[in-house]
């Protein structure tokens, strides 16, 4: 089976916008491109869907192991189809970066990350990076059998028409003992209910460099002054500073408002990915050097616990 | 219960990054230390075997240039029993394919139970490693860790995905990364960066590891870089210096001017 083979993850039937959106751009590239989803108790009218988002067709990789939300039990499932394709590509997301990296060892493929795009060249796939902040622009192409590409977060949108079906195959699935070692056991959902960061029009956001939660109301008094919400980076949140809800980046929200202040925050990559596309971006950040002044429209050098308040005054004044 | 933790010695965070046009590959002659992340993953080590846990050693294992020893020193330093550096002229230009194999066949020589690493390099920002050598190793993962415990032979782990966070349990032997919420480093004593230069360093090459060279070093990277180019132009930001919260009257005007307030 030559040609592009993506996976494309799900939760539990939902499908990754990443997966989908990879897809998408798969197919424009001309070739059939034939998707691989993996899971337990699959239907065929959902899995052959996914030819709304580009695929020509469909395998279904359908066992109990398949199930429970872990990477290898997967790379196990793929292995043999992923061995014929001329490329492998995966959206991004925790257990498709694991499926990703798996695979690689197992059939020792050469892998490129953080893909934001592909095309054909010289009759193979080539995968594009920016690099080292953002700072370079790297392609890479792959040699000795097939590549695997690993798309930056929302490196690639979805499909606005997804009509459409591909026909469905069903592979078999073998699952070594080792891969079905690790188990998940549970899940902290992100809380529900409260505001949704995603359609706010304002968001001032609170960074590592904010010191500490017992300065988050800082945060929150600039937000509510200018009407806005208040969002984080993973690194507070998982400080426990602020629930995850509030969290934008790979793992977290996408927003796309029309200002976006961000406070104390660095701007890694990994949050950036989730903020982007926001308006207008105001940095305030102590260090000169921090990336997110390579992105801000504002870049304001200086101490966020001195500036905030300042800010929250006039503006609170404005009325 | 042994652990062993991979470090990646990458262009110190201070450090001018770039990219040589001539090899394509990352500038390496500039100042260096450990991967951050990876220290991370030594901290826990460390923490696991103060928490009480029966560690018999924690090795650190690197590989990377003659130059990497110093990486390793720091990681003697910060706690690590011993270290084992693969180096080799061999093995210069491998790509991520090429040196999982390597620190696979590496770690799986120290008779490790727990192999941590960090979930990224600083340098390449890849999530790949521990996914890859847990591959090769034929043993149970856990990535992207942000809470760790042991209970006899079960890693119970906490991490962060897309939905909130996961809850996983994986049976040693096990590789799991970690996340830089995990713990917060501490910093080596004067006594321990002395101390340091007494633990055993021991340097071991590609043959050492029985591996098949037709895998590692630029010849054997299935993953080429063809082309280096600058990023599309974007417009230049304004920058304000602030001194003393003076400049949320600049901030203000701006976006008065915008229409944003």
């Amino acid at each position: 089976m030559a040609g592009l083979l993506v996976y494309v993850h799900h939760d539990d039937g939902e499908l990754s916008p990443q997966g989908l959106g990879l897809l998408a751009r798969a197919a424009e590239l001309g070739g059939e491109v034939t998707a691989f989803v993996a899971g337990s108790g699959i239907d065929d009218g959902w899995a052959g869907s996914l030819g709304g988002h580009g695929a020509a067709r469909v395998l279904v990789a359908d066992d109990a192991a398949l199930g429970g939300g872990l990477s290898q039990p997967i790379v196990d499932a793929l292995a043999p189809a992923a061995g014929e394709a001329d490329a492998v590509l995966f959206g991004a997301g925790v257990v498709s970066a694991d499926v990703a990296a798996g695979l690689a060892a197992r059939l020792g493929a050469g892998i490129a990350c953080e893909t934001t795009d592909i095309a054909m060249a010289d009759g193979g796939l080539v995968a594009t990076r920016p690099a080292l902040d953002d700072t370079v622009m790297v392609e890479s192409g792959f040699s000795g059998g097939p590549g695997i590409v690993l798309a930056r977060a929302n490196a690639f949108p979805v499909r606005e028409d997804a009509s459409g079906t591909a026909p469905v195959e069903r592979v078999s699935v073998t699952v070594e003992e080792w891969s079905r070692a690790a188990s998940l056991t549970g899940r902290e959902e992100a809380e529900s209910g409260g505001v949704d960061i995603t359609e706010a029009d304002i968001l001032v956001s609170v960074g590592r460099g904010m010191g500490g939660p017992e300065n988050v109301p800082l945060v929150e008094a600039l937000a509510k002054a200018l009407g806005g919400e208040v969002a984080a980076t993973r690194a507070v949140v998982d400080a426990g500073w602020v629930p995850y809800s509030m969290q934008v980046g790979q793992t977290g929200k996408t927003v796309s408002p029309k200002l976006y202040i961000a406070c104390g925050v660095s701007g890694a990559i990994q949050h950036k990915v989730g903020m982007a596309g926001a308006g207008t971006i105001i940095a305030i950040n102590k260090d000169q050097n921090a990336p997110i002044f390579e992105f801000a429209d504002v870049g304001v050098v200086g101490d966020a616990l001195a500036i905030l308040p300042k800010l929250t005054e006039l503006l609170a004044a404005r009325g | 219960m042994n652990i062993a933790v991979c470090v990646k010695e990458v262009p110190s965070a201070t450090s001018q990054r770039r990219l040589d046009p001539g090899t394509k590959r990352l500038d390496r002659s500039g100042d260096s230390e450990p991967n951050p992340f990876d220290v991370h993953a030594l901290e826990e080590a460390i923490q696991i075997r103060e928490r009480g846990a029966d560690v018999g050693e924690i090795v650190a294992v690197c590989m990377g240039p003659e130059s990497a020893q110093r990486v390793l020193t720091k990681a003697l330093a910060l706690g690590a029993d011993r270290a084992v550096l693969v180096t080799d002229a061999a093995l210069a230009g491998s790509d991520i394919a090429g040196t999982a194999y390597v620190l696979a066949a590496a770690v799986g020589k120290q008779d490790a139970d727990l192999v941590l690493l960090g979930q990224q390099a600083a340098d390449a920002d890849c999530y790949v490693m521990a996914a890859a050598v847990a591959d090769h190793l034929r043993r149970p993962l856990v990535t992207q860790v942000a809470e760790l415990r042991l209970d006899g032979g079960t890693v119970k782990a906490k991490r962060q995905a897309e939905h909130g966070y996961d809850l996983i349990e994986a049976p040693l032997p096990a590789v799991v990364s970690v996340s830089d919420a995990i713990n917060t480093p501490r910093l080596p004593s004067i006594k321990a960066i002395m101390g340091a230069k007494r633990k055993p360093l021991e340097t071991v090459s590609a043959a050492d590891l029985g591996l098949d060279t037709g895998r590692v070093g630029g010849d054997g990277a299935r993953s080429v870089v063809r082309t280096i180019s600058p990023p599309p132009p974007k417009a230049e930001g304004l920058k304000i210096e602030d001194s003393g919260g003076d400049s949320a009257e600049k901030v203000v005007a701006f976006l008065s001017e915008k229409g944003l307030i």
